[in-house]
C-alpha cells in the first residue's frame, strides 16, 4: 500500500481509491507542500490536473475532517520507478476557487491548469500564463460549471459579417 | 482603403487575445521561458549560445502563424512562431478550434451512450478511447467481464494501434514529401478498417467496446481475416524500411532533429512514443498491465536520442510488436460470452423480448434510463498509440456521469512543441509536429 512521504505536511487525510491507488485530501495550504513531498518521493510525473464542480452533489463521501467545497481540483501523480499512482483532491473553494499552481514543480501542468481555469474558472496562482485555452478569448462564463446554462442560451459565435 | 478595413475586421474577428504569442516586450519572463522551451527549472538558462541570439529585439524578428488550416498540422492546430529568418526562436500552440464541449456533452448522456461520445475524441484510435471509458465505468460498477471479451478487446485495440500508426506513417511520409508512403500507409490501414466494418458495422467511431463487454461477437471466419491482415502488414513493414529507413533524404530530415531528454519529457508529462524515444521504457501495457497484456509476449520499444528518427523507428517497430500480440490473441482466444451476463448492464437476448414482458421492460429501461452507477470517483488509464489516455469519472449515483474528464495524450504532448522546435528551421517544425502525432479531436475535445 502506498503511504505518504515523511516530508508530507502533517494532518493530510487519505483514503484508498478504487483502483488500489491512494487518494489524499490536503487543504489548500497543504496542497503545494504535499505535491512537493511526493515529487521528492519519486513521483516523477504529474499526469493530469482537472477540476470538478460539485454544485449538485455536495453530499459526496469524504473522509472525516474534510469539508467539501463546491470546486475541487484533482491532480494525478505517477511514479514510474515505483509504478504507483496517487490522486490528490484539494477542496478549492466555493465562490472564488483558487489553488496554487504546480508549475514550479512540474512544467507539464501548464496546459492542464489552463484548461481547468478555462472550463471552471479556478484560479491557479503563480501560473505563468493563465489564459483561456479551449474556449475563444471573448467567451463569457466557464462552461463546465454546473450552473452554466447549457442548451437554452444562444451560442456565442463571433458576429459574422454580412456578404462582402 | 477597403482592403485595409477588411483586414482590420478580419484580425478583430479571429483574434485570440492573450492566448496568442505576444511581442517580447509584452511577455513576462516566465511565459517567455515557456515559449522558448525552457522546461527544467535548473536548466532554464542552459541554451546553446551559439545557436541563436535570444536577445534579439522585436523589430528584428517576425511572428507568423502556421495554421490553423495548414496541411501539415494534422488538423486545426495553430502554431505561432517567432522567426529569425528561417529559424524558430519561440513558439506557442494556440488550440481550441475543434472544441465541441464533449466533456459537457458526456454529462448529458447515459453511461451506455457515453461510449458513442468518447469514441469521437481520438478519431484515429476509437477502440482505445472506448476501452478507456468502459474500464472506468466497470471499475465504478465493480463488475467483471468475461475472458473472451477481454481478449477481443485486446485484439481490437492492437489492430487499432496498428491502423493508427499506419496513418502516422502515411502522414509523416506526406509531410516529408514521400507521397508513395502516404498511399501505402492508407492502403494497409484499409485492411484493418474493412475488418472493423465486418465486426462492428462501422469503419471508424465503432462504439464496439461498451461497459460490460463488447457489442458483438467476432464475425465468422475472423481468424482467417486477421491472419491475412497480420501477414500482409508484417511483410509490408519491411517495404517501408526499404522506402524510408535508409533513405538519405529522409534521414537528413529526421536524424538528430528536435531532440528531447528523458528529464524534460518527464517534467512535461509527455507519454507514449515521445517519452519512449528518450529511453524511458514506460508502456502501460507492460508496466501497469490491464486486460490480459501480462499473458502475451511483446517488447517495449525504446529509443536512445529522443529525436524524430527515434520516434519514427519506435512507431514502425510498434506495428510489428502489435502484430505479434494480435497473432497471440488469435491463438489464445478463449470461447465463451463476449459480454457480461450481469443483467444490470446487459440487455436480455432478443429472443426473450418477444415472449417475456419483464424482458421487454428491462430492455426498455436499460436503453431509455440506463443503468445506475454507485457513488464514487475513479481514474483509470490505458496506453493509446499516442500515450497514456486516462479517464477520470465521477458518479453521483445516477444514470449519467457527474463528471467525465479525459486526459488526452495529444493535449499534453503538444506542450513539448516549444522545446522541440527551439532553434530548428521551419521545415523541421513540420517534421516535429508530425512526429508528436497530435490528433486535434483529442486535443480540443
Amino acid at each position: 500500500m502506498i503511504s505518504l512521504s515523511p516530508l508530507a505536511p502533517p494532518g493530510v487525510r487519505t483514503s484508498e481509491g478504487m483502483a488500489a491507488d491512494l487518494v489524499c485530501f490536503p487543504t489548500r495550504a497543504q496542497y503545494f507542500a504535499l505535491v512537493e513531498s511526493f515529487k521528492a518521493d519519486a513521483f516523477e510525473m504529474c499526469v493530469d490536473v482537472c477540476g470538478v464542480d460539485y454544485l449538485s452533489h455536495m453530499d459526496r463521501p469524504l473522509p472525516e475532517g474534510v469539508e467539501g467545497t463546491r470546486f475541487e481540483v484533482v491532480t494525478n501523480l505517477l511514479s514510474l520507478s515505483k509504478r504507483q499512482r496517487v490522486r490528490i483532491r484539494v477542496q478549492a473553494g466555493n465562490d472564488e476557487p483558487e489553488v496554487e499552481s504546480l508549475f514550479a514543480l512540474y512544467s507539464g501542468v501548464e496546459a492542464m491548469e489552463r484548461e481547468a481555469f478555462d472550463l471552471f474558472g479556478i484560479i491557479f496562482t503563480n501560473h505563468p500564463d493563465l489564459t483561456r485555452i479551449l474556449m475563444p478569448e471573448d467567451w463569457e462564463g466557464h462552461p463546465l460549471r454546473k450552473d452554466y446554462g447549457a442548451g437554452n442560451v444562444p451560442v456565442q459565435f463571433k458576429e459574422a459579417p454580412g456578404p462582402r | 482603403m477597403r482592403s485595409i478595413e477588411r483586414e482590420e475586421l478580419l484580425v478583430a474577428e479571429t483574434s485570440e487575445g492573450e492566448q496568442e504569442l505576444q511581442r517580447r516586450a509584452k511577455t513576462a519572463a516566465n511565459e517567455l521561458g515557456r515559449e522558448i522551451g525552457a522546461v527544467l527549472r535548473s536548466n532554464d538558462l542552459h541554451i546553446d549560445p551559439t545557436s541563436i541570439d535570444f536577445d534579439r529585439q522585436d523589430d528584428e524578428t517576425m511572428i507568423i502563424n502556421m495554421g490553423p488550416s495548414h496541411p501539415s498540422t494534422h488538423g486545426v492546430l495553430r502554431l505561432m512562431l517567432e522567426l529569425d529568418g528561417e529559424y524558430v526562436l519561440r513558439c506557442k500552440p494556440v488550440i481550441g478550434y475543434l472544441h465541441t464541449g464533449m466533456e459537457k456533452t458526456a454529462e448529458e448522456l447515459s453511461y451506455i451512450q457515453g461510449a458513442v461520445n468518447v469514441t469521437r475524441m481520438d478519431y484515429l484510435s476509437p477502440v482505445i478511447n472506448e476501452l478507456n471509458y468502459s474500464m472506468a465505468v466497470e471499475k465504478l460498477l465493480g463488475i467483471e467481464i468475461p475472458d473472451r471479451a477481454i481478449w477481443i478487446r485486446m485484439m481490437m485495440s492492437e489492430l487499432n494501434r496498428i491502423s493508427s500508426h499506419l496513418v502516422w506513417m502515411a502522414t509523416n511520409g506526406m509531410d516529408l514529401g514521400s507521397t508513395s508512403m502516404m498511399i501505402y500507409g492508407l492502403r494497409e490501414r484499409e485492411l484493418i478498417l474493412a475488418f472493423f466494418e465486418k465486426t462492428a458495422g462501422l469503419r471508424m467511431n465503432l462504439n464496439y467496446v461498451r461497459p460490460g463487454g463488447v457489442a458483438a461477437d467476432l464475425p465468422d471466419g475472423w481468424k482467417d481475416d486477421v491472419t491475412v491482415i497480420c501477414d500482409t502488414i508484417d511483410e509490408r513493414t519491411y517495404e517501408y524500411d526499404q522506402l524510408l529507413t535508409g533513405q538519405p533524404i529522409f534521414r537528413e530530415r529526421m536524424v538528430g532533429v528536435a531532440p528531447i531528454t528523458a528529464e524534460e519529457a518527464l517534467s512535461l508529462s509527455v507519454t507514449g512514443p515521445l517519452l519512449r524515444s528518450t529511453g524511458v521504457a514506460w508502456d502501460l501495457r507492460r508496466t501497469m498491465p490491464y486486460l490480459a497484456y501480462d499473458q502475451v509476449e511483446f517488447d517495449v520499444i525504446v529509443g536512445t536520442y529522443g529525436d524524430n528518427f527515434d520516434r519514427y523507428a519506435i512507431r514502425l517497430n510498434e506495428i510489428r510488436e502489435s502484430i505479434r500480440i494480435v497473432r497471440q490473441c488469435v491463438e489464445m482466444m478463449p470461447s465463451g460470452d463476449y459480454r457480461s451476463q450481469d443483467p444490470k448492464v446487459t440487455p436480455p437476448p432478443r429472443a426473450r423480448i418477444g415472449e417475456s414482458m419483464e424482458a421487454l421492460i428491462h430492455h426498455f429501461k436499460l436503453f431509455t434510463e440506463g443503468f445506475h452507477v454507485p457513488v464514487g470517483e475513479v481514474y483509470s488509464a490505458v496506453e493509446s498509440p499516442r500515450g497514456e489516455i486516462g479517464c477520470y469519472l465521477v458518479s453521483d449515483g445516477g444514470a449519467k456521469p457527474y463528471r467525465l474528464h479525459v486526459r488526452g495524450p495529444s493535449f499534453v504532448n503538444l506542450q513539448a512543441i516549444p522545446l522541440l522546435m527551439r532553434g530548428g528551421s521551419v521545415s523541421d517544425a513540420i517534421t516535429t509536429v508530425s512526429t508528436i502525432d497530435p490528433v486535434l479531436g483529442e486535443v480540443d475535445r
